[in-house]
């Protein structure tokens, strides 16, 4: 008997398009409001005990007014963030090029220690006999970071990374305070490549700052740096790996002329990441340099933080580091809390930095030991230099076939007259599926392409992902400027207005006014 | 029709009498995009040739504005701190950002005339 | 090694697609004699059982608030965070993505920063509120640096009840940046004059509520004075519950509140990460710190949203940035809002409530006690003791007995003669048998004295 009930599995339209749908989602794509959209203020998603009943000792604070605050239940709060997750791009879901920030793989490992009770549910100022094992783990991470680097102190405190520089920067200032020399040594210079937080936090401190160029190999002019040393300076602020991706090949001897002027080195350690057990910044004549546990150690980034800034000291800054700081009383551990009896310059903050970030960075070091930091680096240089000479043929390189370490830099000379630029290439990457890479940094070149693939890419991946830009290059090259103009067509939003927010900023959720007032 | 110079930085003064009007040129705005944001002085505070007068901001960037001649801030263009856009629409028009009143007349006539400044954008390529 | 993909023919068949013979040619820029050829000084990398091995020993060396009856505050405390929290935030979309630089797909991280933006305003009671910072003591410095922006004016003046650590913060910050700071000395009655203070160059008055022994502080009246005088108020919030139950910072006229936001949503973890609430008039926005979302439309006219006013930040102005600030705190801002949205208005305020409540029946139980005086008029949560004796031998003696008791006041202010007063903080994880635990323990202490 013939079956009447079977049925096509094909589209019977080939050719549909996709189409506005009723609830404008598409498919698994959810659209999801605002939660002050769908919450209400007498809706709860923890059902808090019943307040004892006692008199008050508010005095007259209490407030009476309503604050505006609308709740979700349980269910409803579970899927309106799992909706918003699911707009986003992720170093889990695929490659994430984005240079200069290390998008690489973070452990689930790690996430699980730092949420051991032991280390997650511990107050900063509960007593130190009750927390020996917290403080022996930030002693145990502390000289980890001073063997990698070959320095003689670290100061752990800063929150992140541009903290660690200000730190750094406190720290080459309390010296030159001590040495009497304040009102002399008000120059730090720094290269034009450098991160904008570089020159930021000179001038937060009152530094005058002069920029350095760059020569035509990508490295910091050599005669430019030397002409500008002087007893004027205080410091020399450098990148290494500097922000093009490069080695400074000068290095040592900018270091030497900085020192023989009687200033400081800070080197800006976020690209350490490059060099983990290849070379060590104490060997380069580095004397303060703050590390960023969660690019070089694969703290999760979380969508723009928290990060940990830990910062390395020569000796002759050690002294002045910030409390608090950790000492040894026989067997117990101990931190000094105050700066009374010490040459600290003060305190960075309130307590005494990411543990949460600690014990993740530490988890990372001990599964990774000797041979896989060292590995790492090389990995992630050998990743960066493949991307490169898989597309050094279709995309202009700024400096050349010099090799480089952990990121590969293009410019947009390859581009010119296709009518497609870095932002409209980047943007078409999305559509391909693909975070873009870091675009117009650094400045020092034209249009740049920024490409960090980290060692946490397999080969497959990056066959693929080079596929890829090739594809997209040529594309651009035979004059198909739609694909990139508009792009991107295929992500949760089309590119969005950034000129309106900016002129017209608006910074939270204002109700609706009602029609009958708005009509008034 | 009243007189207009230019600087290397891409600033115009426009003289009439003693007062002088700055703003950019077009092709500042034309560089620096989509202009969010334009920062006055203060009226009365006189500035120096060549120091900071204004801050002008696009999404991406952020530009000061030196003053080409010396002078004391008599007006400044309010309706660009609501709508900036008229920066980018009208430069030499609307979108002019101080009056000075000038008293060094020499710092004028030095500046470049609109041949000088013309060239120079050609150069720009 | 488990998170290396690349085999040792992946890797040969890289070099020679580069075209160098060996790994070493690509590191060829490293003068040859910096180059580190013997091991490091580590162990070879361990398994995933080796390393939980090493770490759960040593976070079995430390007392876990969890397991004791626990009464430790003072800028962090100890709340019961819902399990769906950690869960959301462990989401791979939302853990391992970075900054939303790239707005089309990142809408899932800026609409949380804009709800978070949203509910820090009207928490705080404020115009507008950044996408969070550090924590609340750099929040706290980063606000005076923008009063002196603002103002054009140099010196703060702080309470003596805003967290010595705040002020050490702000003084450091103030003393390498060349500018003046003035603080009160600690009053546990909260008598001082912060209004004789000002003088004609002070930019600001920052003070603390609840303050730093437990005091709440009204500030209407000191907001007029500021006022009067061009001077702004900072008011600082280091419990974030408390605004469930007290008139906010912003009724009260403040302009700018900065706040420790780790009550909501986040771990105790130490001392950090935690997340710095940072709110103020929408006069003063353009000289805010910090990263700010806001609302905007895409090219199909649909609601997106964007990172803005990105002018004001060091990747632009450079050395004329507002702050050298670059990170925040993404994933405790997003841990903060989860929280506040399963509370909701009636959650929070009905959270506030037992905190205060417990708070209430301890001091109550403890002002009928020999040897012992609760000192606070006031308080949300957290109050003052004085004991007989060395607070922090009563304080080893009650640990000795299984009780975390508060923190000496001594530990923050070493040398202020404030060597008798303990700092008591109950929240909600405190029920009527740990405050029984309290009262057993500290009587015991008491009387264990050698006064």
């Amino acid at each position: 008997m013939l079956h009447t009930q079977a049925r096509h599995t094909k589209a019977t339209d080939h050719q549909m398009q996709a189409k506005q749908t009723f609830t404008r989602n598409r498919g698994l794509d959810l659209e999801e409001p605002l939660l002050f959209e769908i919450g209400r203020a007498e809706v709860t998603g923890i059902d808090v005990e019943e307040p004892a009943t006692t008199k008050t000792r508010l005095g007259r604070l209490e407030r009476k007014e309503p604050i505006g605050l609308p709740g979700l239940s349980e269910p409803e709060a579970i899927r309106h963030y799992v909706r918003l997750s699911r707009m986003n791009a992720a170093i889990d879901a695929n490659t994430y090029p984005l240079g200069s920030c290390t998008m690489k793989h973070n452990p689930r490992l790690n996430e699980k220690m730092a949420r051991l009770a032991g280390f997650g549910d511990i107050h900063p100022l509960q007593p130190q006999s009750s927390v020996q094992g917290a403080l022996a783990l930030i002693e145990a991470l502390a000289k980890n970071l001073l063997d990698l680097t070959n320095m003689s102190a670290v100061a752990m405190s800063p929150k992140a990374g541009a903290h660690g520089e200000l730190c750094g920067m406190m720290a080459i200032k309390a010296a030159i305070i001590a040495r009497g020399e304040e009102a002399s040594r008000r120059t730090v210079l720094v290269p034009d490549s450098a991160h904008g937080t570089n020159p930021a936090t000179a001038a937060l401190l009152g530094f005058e700052v002069k920029s350095v160029p760059a020569d035509a190999d990508g490295d910091v002019h050599l005669d430019a740096a030397k002409a500008l040393m002087g007893p004027d300076v205080a410091a020399i602020m450098l990148t290494n790996p500097n922000t093009c991706g490069l080695f400074e090949r000068d290095i040592v001897e900018i270091a030497r002329a900085v020192h023989e002027a009687r200033g400081y080195f800070y080197c800006d350690g976020a690209n350490f990441n490059a060099i983990v057990g290849k070379v060590r910044p104490g060997d380069l004549g580095v004397d303060a340099m703050h590390i960023n546990l969660h690019k070089t150690f694969s703290t999760p980034h979380g969508g723009g933080g928290p990060g940990a800034g830990p910062v390395v000291l020569s000796e002759r800054l050690a002294p002045y580091a910030p409390v608090p700081f950790i000492v040894r009383d026989g067997e117990a551990l101990r931190l000094v809390e105050h700066t009374e009896g010490t040459h600290s310059f003060g305190r960075m903050t309130a307590f005494h930095g990411q543990m949460g970030m600690f014990v993740r960075a530490y988890a990372y070091i001990l599964s990774h030991g000797s041979d896989g930091l060292r590995q790492a680096s090389e990995d992630a240089v050998l990743n960066a230099n493949y991307v490169r000479a898989c597309l050094a043929d279709l995309m202009s390189q700024p400096f050349g076939e010099r090799p480089c370490m952990h990121e590969a830099l293009f410019d947009d000379a390859w581009l010119k007259g296709t009518g497609v630029t870095t932002l409209d290439f980047a943007k078409a990457m999305i559509d391909e599926g693909y975070h873009p890479m870091t675009m117009y940094f650094p400045l020092v070149v034209h249009g740049a392409m920024l490409i960090e693939p980290t060692e946490s890419e397999s080969l497959a991946a990056l066959d693929l992902f080079t596929a890829t830009l090739r594809d997209l290059a040529m594309s651009a090259r035979r004059g198909e400027t739609e694909r990139f103009t508009g792009a991107p067509y295929l992500a949760p939003r089309r590119r969005l207005d950034e000129t309106g927010a900016a002129r017209k900023p608006v910074l939270k959720w204002s109700p609706p006014v009602p029609i009958r007032d708005a009509a008034e | 029709m009243s007189d207009i110079r230019y600087t290397k930085d891409h600033e115009y003064v426009r003289l009439d009498g003693n007062v002088a009007t700055v703003g950019i040129t077009d092709y500042a705005q034309s560089q620096l995009g989509d202009i969010v944001f334009v920062e006055l002085p203060a009226i009365g505070k006189t500035v120096e040739k060549g120091a900071e007068a204004a801050v002008v901001e696009s999404v991406k960037a952020a530009s000061e504005v030196y003053a080409p001649v010396s002078g004391e801030v008599i007006e400044v263009n309010r309706t660009l701190e609501s709508d900036p856009a008229k920066v980018n629409s009208d430069p030499l028009g609307d979108g002019w950002f101080v009056k000075l009143k000038v008293t060094e007349w020499g710092q004028f006539e030095a500046l470049m005339d609109k041949a000088a400044y013309d060239a120079l954008i050609a150069a720009l390529g | 090694m488990r998170y290396h993909p690349l085999t040792p023919e992946d890797r040969a068949d890289m070099l020679a697609r580069i075209g160098v013979d060996n790994i070493e040619a690509l590191f060829a820029d490293v003068p040859a004699d910096k180059l580190l050829r013997e091991p490091l000084p580590f162990a070879p990398h361990k398994s995933e059982l080796e390393v939980e091995r090493i770490l759960s020993k040593m976070a079995g060396r430390n007392v876990a608030a969890s397991q004791v009856p626990f009464f430790v505050g003072c800028g962090a405390y100890k709340h019961h965070v819902p399990s769906a929290v950690d869960h959301l935030i462990q989401r791979s979309e939302f853990l391992t993505s970075y900054t939303p630089y790239q707005p089309e797909i990142t809408q899932g991280t800026l609409q949380y920063l804009f709800e978070f933006q949203t509910q820090v305003a009207a928490l705080t009671g404020m115009d507008v509120a950044n996408a969070s910072m550090y924590d609340g003591s750099t929040g706290t410095a980063e606000a005076v640096l923008m009063a002196h922006r603002i103002t054009k004016r140099r010196r703060a003046v702080l309470s003596g009840g805003l967290h010595p650590h705040y002020v050490e913060v702000v003084r450091t910050l103030s003393q390498m940046a060349n500018d003046n700071v003035v603080s009160l000395a600690p009053d546990v009655h909260a008598r001082e004059d912060v209004v004789a203070a000002i003088d004609g160059d002070t930019s600001c008055v920052v003070i603390q509520t609840p303050d730093v022994f437990g005091n709440l502080r009204d500030l209407s009246a000191i907001a007029d004075v500021c006022h009067a005088k061009g001077v702004l108020l900072i008011a600082v919030v280091t419990e974030a519950i408390s605004l469930g139950l007290l008139k906010s910072p912003g009724a009260m006229g403040a302009d700018i509140v900065v706040g420790e936001g780790q009550s909501i949503g986040n771990a105790l973890s130490f001392g950090g990460p935690y997340v710095g609430l940072f709110a103020t008039r929408d006069k003063y926005v353009r000289q805010m710190p910090g990263r700010l979302c806001g609302q905007t439309v895409d090219a199909e006219g649909r609601r997106g949203f964007v990172l803005t006013l990105s002018t004001r930040e060091q990747h632009i102005r450079r050395e004329k940035a507002t702050s050298n600030i670059c990170t925040n705190s993404g994933l405790c801002c997003l841990a903060f809002t989860i929280h506040m949205t399963l509370l909701g208005e009636t959650g929070l305020e009905r959270l506030a409530r037992v905190n205060h409540a417990n708070a209430v029946l301890l001091a109550d139980a403890l002002s009928g006690m020999t040897g012992v005086d609760v000192l606070n008029e006031t308080f949300f949560n957290e109050f003052t003791i004085r004991v007989r004796g060395d607070a922090g031998d009563v304080l080893g003696r009650m640990a000795e007995r299984g009780v975390l008791g508060g923190v000496r006041a001594s530990r923050l202010l070493p040398g202020a003669g404030l060597d008798d007063l303990i700092i008591v903080a109950n929240t909600e994880v405190n029920a009527d048998e740990d405050r029984a635990a309290f009262i057993d323990a500290l009587r015991s202490s008491l009387q264990g004295g050698t006064h």
